[in-house]
């Protein structure tokens, strides 16, 4: 074979810095507990951006896009459609949502307080007694307006 | 690559494809129809997709309410001149790439009801169409050919160059003219750049 028979062909060793830099990042790289974490994390970014960057490109490549007024026209079963499709709620939802706060976002943080209660002081007790207090008011509102009784 | 090479490398355990064919096996294989029946052909559609016949199994799976969501609109049944603008309103709406199957004599022609005052004599005088069926209604299994038919030629549509397909194809036309409902006929008539009369020979 041309160019000296017998001799290994290896890559010229790194510069200073770069194995300067290498030896800081990875120093501990296997041992370390966080390591398989950071593998996954960098595993699900790309896993969320390689497929939006293939649709881009495909796009760019093969796929042109082609607007025109009536394919962005608002869709109403065929007709021609008056205003915007955008519309505000009513007003009367707030009440639901004042219900929602009490009984499914406190609970969720309850949940973890009363596992961990053994190992708090007092002080936490104490902030969570307010916070629940806030809640109750909530509550104690929304049952003198009627709310919490059907019909 | 050669066919007998893919079979004797498919028989290893290799298998061998091209972005095209990719392509284009992932587009014919989850063809999603719009749930668009305007008459009796609407019924043997509607069969179709039950158990008896079920569509499913090539890929119509989901047959979706809204266009944007849509690839292929089955047009089954009679398209009269007052639902004419919506059909092709709601073609326009459809996103590439998209496809029609015009089901039944009514939509290919008019049909049996060809001499009705209001009856749009054949939905490819607004729309391109990709396959016809003939029946009146035709039966499920011919619906079930049609859209064999279809996938077969979704197959065959090249990625680039002359003959590929209208999504792909920048310069292509995407947007088909609306007919107005006017007096005393859809105006236009029909669209040129997609039907013209056929010439009668005396």
């Amino acid at each position: 074979m041309a160019g000296g028979g017998g001799r290994i062909f290896s890559p010229p060793p790194p510069s200073k810095l770069v194995r300067c830099v290498w030896r800081i990042l990875f120093s501990k790289m296997a041992s370390n507990p966080y390591f398989s974490l950071t593998v996954l994390f960098v595993a699900a970014v790309a896993f969320v951006l390689a497929p939006l960057a293939l649709a881009r490109a495909w796009a760019k490549v093969f796929s042109p896009a082609k607007p025109n007024a009536v394919k962005n026209a608002i869709y109403e079963c065929g007709l021609v459609s008056k205003g915007d499709a955008w519309m505000q709620f009513h007003s009367g939802y707030y009440l639901y949502a004042i219900i929602f706060l009490v009984f499914d976002v406190e609970s969720v943080f309850l949940l973890p307080f009363a596992v961990a209660f053994s190992g708090l002081g007092a002080a936490a007790c104490a902030a969570m007694l307010v916070f629940v207090l806030l809640l109750v008011e909530g509550l104690a509102w929304a049952w003198a307006k009627g709310v919490l009784t059907w019909g | 690559m050669d066919e007998a090479l893919k079979t004797e490398l498919g028989r290893q355990g290799i298998f061998v494809t091209t972005l095209e064919e990719l392509y284009n096996w992932g587009r014919r294989s989850s063809l999603w129809p719009m749930q668009f029946g305007l008459a009796c052909c609407a019924i043997e559609m509607i069969a179709t997709t039950m158990a008896r016949y079920d569509l499913a199994r090539f890929g119509g799976e989901v047959f979706r309410p809204s266009p944007r969501q849509a690839d292929l609109m089955i047009v089954s049944g009679t398209v009269t001149k007052k639902m004419a603008p919506a059909v092709v309103r709601l073609y326009n709406q459809m996103a590439e790439p998209r496809y029609v199957i015009a089901m039944g004599a009514c939509a290919i022609s008019g049909g049996p009801f060809k001499q009705g005052y209001n009856v749009l004599k054949g939905i490819d005088r607004y729309i391109p169409v990709d396959v016809c069926i003939p029946g009146c209604p035709p039966r499920p299994e011919a619906l079930i050919h049609a859209f064999m038919t279809l996938q077969k030629k979704i197959d065959g549509q090249p990625l680039t160059g002359e003959g590929r397909p209208r999504h792909l194809d920048a310069g292509a036309r995407g947007e088909f003219p609306v007919p107005v409902y006017g007096e005393h006929d859809l105006e236009p008539a029909s669209n040129p750049g997609v039907w013209s009369a056929p010439k009668v020979k005396r």
